[in-house]
């Protein structure tokens, strides 16, 4: 399928009766040298990066409902790479590098938009430890900027700087940072990775696992069983439910995280903006939404539905920043289940049992991470060792007593 | 949600601190052979069920009681509400 100015006029007058799917639909084989299981934006994006990076084609990506209808489309779109840690922020900045040329890499447009990610601090104690993110994301090769009031005042007049609680102090802005059209990610992987060979497999749920002599030797599902030299589990948010099935505990609990839109207004917002003594994130969408969020609920909950409360608190948020948006009218929410790590770092790694391999744990970062999540998933999965940015996303880690807690909080997953 | 407290009645879950799964009141013994092994598990690993999940409410902006929450993880909704304490006790610990 090739997009034009000239193909979508022709058919805009002839009642866009041309356009067609571009991705297969085969049925499954019996055997493959990969089954990933989950079409989201990670899976499709380690099918491609497979087929792409190391040559392989012989590869399965079961899907239960249809391709990008978990995180990848329930997310508020958000790049960036502002972590610390040695453990994360190599992986990070790899992944914003990778989203800067991802259009020209899998030639589709996913309105990668580098808009600006702006934390704002508000206590001298905040800036300095926000100073030594800058340093530590100036020592991954990152960009960082730090912003003074007065310069914020200019370039974002409408904060509350003179907040009586939580006055403005200055900000830390990625330039790079940004947001990208979500659902062209998956598609945009789906067709590389279509193109490339790998069958893509909807409505095929995974039931179980074939496991002999601890080796995984393929899965069923409701379309069959299939057999596959290797098991990638790609399924951030049901890790939970899924890796039971094999028999496993894992260091993950699932969460709700609610994510809000208002109905389109002007442009007012120049790029993302984050709440740095609350918690509240915002951004406007090409359509004129705000597109906003906060905490997670902070129950265990696979419903993809959140409660009263956190809505309250994220308003509460967004007015005590910018209290401009307080006649904007909320034109919808929707809930997220998210993979809430012990740590709040993902999990990019081998299991105990032979040929099964796990990829989650991503809480609700995991969007950012998705090309760079691909491709370290898909180098793991092609060499069996670990990506040299990935090599702390280990399962055993909290054993080993080397974790990646970014803020601080121990293993206490609803605080990440 | 409203959470049915045996002691104050319906109560909003807004005013609870949520800690996590129930097994939690069931620490190991520290002085056992496998401990580190154990504490590991207790620690870090999880069920984490989609369906009934039995877990542990901190009522912070009431009577300071821990509760055990029998809850839907795929609904939301709540079947049960006892005392922590009752659950341990239950279990044969002294409190």
């Amino acid at each position: 399928m090739r997009y034009s100015a000239l193909k979508i006029l022709r058919e805009g007058l002839t009642g866009n009766k041309g356009w067609k799917p571009v991705w297969r639909e085969p049925d499954p084989k019996p055997e493959y040298d990969i089954v990933i299981i989950g079409g989201g934006g990670h899976g499709l994006a380690t099918a491609y990066y497979l087929a792409r990076e190391f040559g392989m084609r012989n590869i399965a990506v079961l899907e239960k409902g249809w391709i990008g209808s978990g995180n990848i489309g329930r997310n508020t779109t958000i790049i960036r790479s502002n972590y610390m840690l040695p453990g994360n922020e190599p992986f990070y900045e790899m992944s914003l590098k990778l989203w800067e040329g991802l259009e020209q890499d899998f030639n589709y447009n996913a309105m990668v938009s580098q808009r600006s990610i702006l934390n704002l601090f508000h206590s001298d104690a905040q800036r300095d430890a926000f100073v030594r993110r800058a340093n530590a994301m100036f020592l991954a090769g990152a960009d960082a900027e730090l912003a003074t009031t007065e310069q914020l005042r200019a370039e974002l007049p409408f904060l509350d700087y003179e907040n009586a609680r939580f006055p403005i102090k200055g900000g830390l802005f990625q330039r790079r940072g940004g947001t990208v059209r979500h659902d062209a990610v998956a598609w945009g992987y789906a067709r590389g990775a279509d193109e490339r060979g790998v069958d893509i497999i909807q409505n095929c749920e995974v039931t179980g696992f074939d496991i002999e002599n601890g080796k995984c030797r393929g899965v069923q599902t409701s379309r069959g069983a299939i057999r596959a030299r290797k098991v990638a589990v790609c399924v951030a948010g049901s890790s939970g439910r899924v890796m039971a099935q094999a028999g496993m505990r894992l260091p993950i609990e699932s969460h709700v995280l609610q994510a809000f839109v208002t109905e389109g207004l002007k442009p007012v917002l120049p790029g993302v903006i984050t709440f740095g003594a609350g918690h509240f994130y915002v951004s406007q969408s090409d359509k004129g939404g705000l597109v906003f969020g906060g905490d997670i609920d902070g129950y265990n909950s696979y419903a993809q539905r959140g409660n009263l409360p956190v809505v309250e608190d994220v308003a509460e948020g967004g007015m005590a920043i910018m209290p401009m948006i307080g006649r904007a009218r909320l034109l919808r929410s929707w809930g997220g289940i998210m993979d809430m790590s012990m740590d709040g770092s993902p999990f990019i790694d081998k299991t105990d049992i032979d040929g099964l391999y796990f990829n989650g744990g991503w809480c609700y970062g995991g969007f950012k991470a998705t090309p760079a999540s691909g491709l370290c998933y898909a180098h793991l999965l092609a060499k069996d060792t670990p990506h040299p940015v990935a090599t702390q996303m280990r399962l055993d880690r909290f054993k080993r007593g080397n974790l990646i807690d970014e803020k601080g909080q121990g293993n206490q997953p609803n605080l990440h | 949600m409203i959470i049915n407290h045996p002691l104050l009645g319906p109560r909003d879950a807004a005013e609870f601190v949520y800690l996590g799964d129930a097994s939690l009141i069931e620490r190991p013994d520290w002085q056992a052979s496998d401990a580190a092994e154990a504490f590991h598990e207790y620690g870090y690993l999880r069920d984490n069920p989609a369906g009934k999940h039995a877990e542990l409410w901190y009522h912070e902006q009431g009577d300071r009681s821990w509760l055990v929450v029998t809850r839907d993880t795929t609904t939301h909704e709540i079947t049960s509400v006892e005392m922590a304490r009752d659950v341990a006790r239950a279990k044969g610990r002294s409190k």
